[in-house]
């Protein structure tokens, strides 16, 4: 079943072409990462097929109502804006808005779908700490967390492991792949490309206001693609460890 | 939240009853609560149920509608110094109401004041849509908002500049201070329904407030529909406060200080603050009330005047606690 589908889809901002012709289909179990340069119109395509800027084409959670969307697909925004002190667990709850109906009160389900998603981004001790008063980084998972207790599934997520330890990336990262296991799919941007070469089932490479590459990591990230991409050499080695993708120098 | 609220609810009942049994007319507490309710014949029932009730439940609504429409406005636009007066509601209405003086409206007919009040923050809110449109962004909702009020006051500025009468002039001057002096139950009947449906709608939107903690994109994906919310949070801003505005003239700085105040006790939940915000603000402007009238019973201070110098101090300690807290 696909979770996402986007056929000759494109965008249009003052004239100008963002993006155009993108056709791909996102199917369940995947963590797709979507890669490119600053630019190149990652946000604006996630923006765009989940129905929140104008966009020609068809995409296949655009037609959805406002509240089916919000049941069928998280989106976690790039800015991690969070407008008042609240605490962690309110914050995590406000997930389930697209599962209550208007007037109803959280459930102990709804709870349930909060204390995973807690789990899952390793904050449990830090349930009743004010949202404001966390770190950058501490901040930013909850924000994932939040995403994750909506338990839809598709996870949306613009660029969610920027500013996190490594530690916490690599966890988040994981945490995505567990989802993908689980028969979710998680569509994630990301510029750590050595990350998304080792976590994802498959990378879509957005360059120029289209796809130029769709696939595994191992055939997507080749020294011609990365090199016309992003500008760079790099060293790819497929270890009994997974996959090794280090960036090494510029190449313009 | 259920202990604030219970909280909030009795602190309410107590200044309402308060407010009903303090006045010029020297009455016993108990002599003057009989008379309310059972009513018969004589000055007694005629200064409770004509004088003080309606005193004491337009102090209560407008106190609840500014409060409301006060906590929705800083939840929508996710700033702590937003205002209800920011869309130009108030401005235009007191425009309204200032050419009713003027004009000698008022005077001929009883209710020309705040009639023409209403017209005045009903032609406010629709030049406000026109200008910000009914979808966009909220920096152009503010901006729409200045430009509206300061077309407003402009306005009233010349009208007053113009005016060949001192007497209407000084009217002006006083009425636009805020008062709930000498209002009778038809004042109560004319801001009662328009409280009513303009807080129902602002109550409404309680979700969508919370949602937006995330902000509008985070919000939007959820399934919150911002135009929607949008059009409900201006209308029905514009109800409450062009209806208070109407009876009471401008009375500030209680939708800016109440919410800023309760945002504590509700764990800085917006939804939750709306309720909160609505007794909050129905007490403040109770107390200010009865303030009025026990401070100075004979100089005929104005309710306006008494919130702006007990707010604005206020104010400036709330902004010394939250620079404090940004450090």
């Amino acid at each position: 079943m696909s979770l996402l589908s986007l056929q000759d889809f494109g965008v249009t901002r003052r004239k100008r072409d963002i993006l155009r012709g993108i056709t791909l289909a996102v199917g369940q179990g995947e963590l797709v990462g979507i890669i490119g340069p600053n630019g190149a119109g990652k946000t604006t395509l996630m923006r765009a097929a989940l129905g929140l800027i104008d966009a020609t084409g068809h995409s296949s959670l655009a037609t959805l109502s406002a509240h089916e969307r919000g049941r069928a697909v998280a989106w976690l925004p790039q800015s991690r804006e969070i407008a008042w002190p609240v605490d962690v667990q309110s914050l995590v709850m406000l997930g389930r808005i697209p599962h209550l109906d208007s007037g109803q009160i959280p459930s102990d389900r709804d709870r349930a779908a909060v204390d995973r998603a807690l789990q899952r981004m390793d904050l449990s001790a830090f349930r009743d700490r004010t949202v404001t008063r966390l770190s950058g980084g501490e901040q930013a998972r909850v924000l994932i967390a939040r995403a994750l207790a909506q338990e839809t599934p598709l996870l949306m997520a613009d660029e969610p492991i920027a500013g996190l330890d490594p530690a916490h990336q690599i966890a988040t990262m994981r945490s995505f792949t567990e989802l993908a296991s689980d028969g979710h799919s998680v569509v994630v941007s990301l510029h750590d490309l050595g990350l998304a070469a080792r976590h994802c089932t498959r990378l879509i490479v957005i360059d120029k206001g289209g796809v130029v590459a769709d696939g595994a990591p191992k055939e997507v990230l080749t020294p011609d693609l990365v090199r016309d991409t992003f500008a760079i050499s790099a060293f790819l080695q497929d270890t009994p460890d997974g996959i090794v993708f280090q960036p090494l120098e510029v190449k313009r | 939240m259920t202990r604030l609220g219970l909280f909030l609810s009795a602190f309410v009942a107590v200044l309402f009853m308060t407010a009903l049994v303090i006045g010029p007319a020297n009455i016993g507490v108990a002599q003057s609560l009989k008379a309310l309710v059972a009513g018969g014949e004589g000055p007694m029932t005629l200064v409770m149920r004509e004088i003080r009730l309606p005193r004491a439940l337009l102090a209560m609504m407008i106190g609840a509608a500014l409060g409301l429409a006060g906590a929705a406005m800083q939840g929508y636009l996710r700033n702590p110094l937003a205002d209800p007066g920011l869309i130009g509601v108030s401005g235009s209405a007191a425009l309204g109401a200032v050419l009713a003086i003027q004009t000698g409206l008022a005077a001929a007919f009883a209710f020309g004041l705040p009639l023409a009040a209403l017209a005045g923050a009903v032609i406010g809110v629709f030049l406000v849509m026109a200008l910000a449109g009914p979808r966009g962004s909220s920096l152009t909702l503010i901006l729409a908002g200045i430009a509206i009020s300061a077309l407003a006051a402009a306005f009233t500025s010349l009208v007053l500049n113009l005016s060949p009468n001192p007497f209407a002039a000084n009217e002006i001057v006083f009425w636009m201070m805020g008062s709930l002096a000498d209002r009778s139950m038809t004042h109560v009947w004319i801001a009662l329904p328009l409280i009513v449906l303009g807080s129902i709608m602002l109550l409404s939107l309680s979700r969508g407030l919370d949602a937006l903690t995330l902000g509008e994109d985070a919000a939007a994906a959820m399934g919150i529909g911002l135009g929607r919310m949008r059009l409900t949070l201006i209308f029905g801003t514009a109800a409450v406060i062009g209806a208070s505005t109407a009876v009471a003239g401008a009375i500030g700085f209680v939708g800016l200080v109440v919410p800023h105040l309760l945002r504590p006790l509700v764990g800085a939940r917006p939804g939750r603050l709306l309720w909160a915000s609505a007794f909050g603000g129905a007490a403040m402007v109770l107390a200010a009330d009865i303030a009025v009238r026990v401070i100075l019973p004979t100089r005929d201070l104005k309710l306006g005047v008494v919130t702006a110098l007990v707010g604005a101090p206020l104010f400036l300690h709330l902004i010394y606690r939250t620079r404090r807290d940004a450090v």
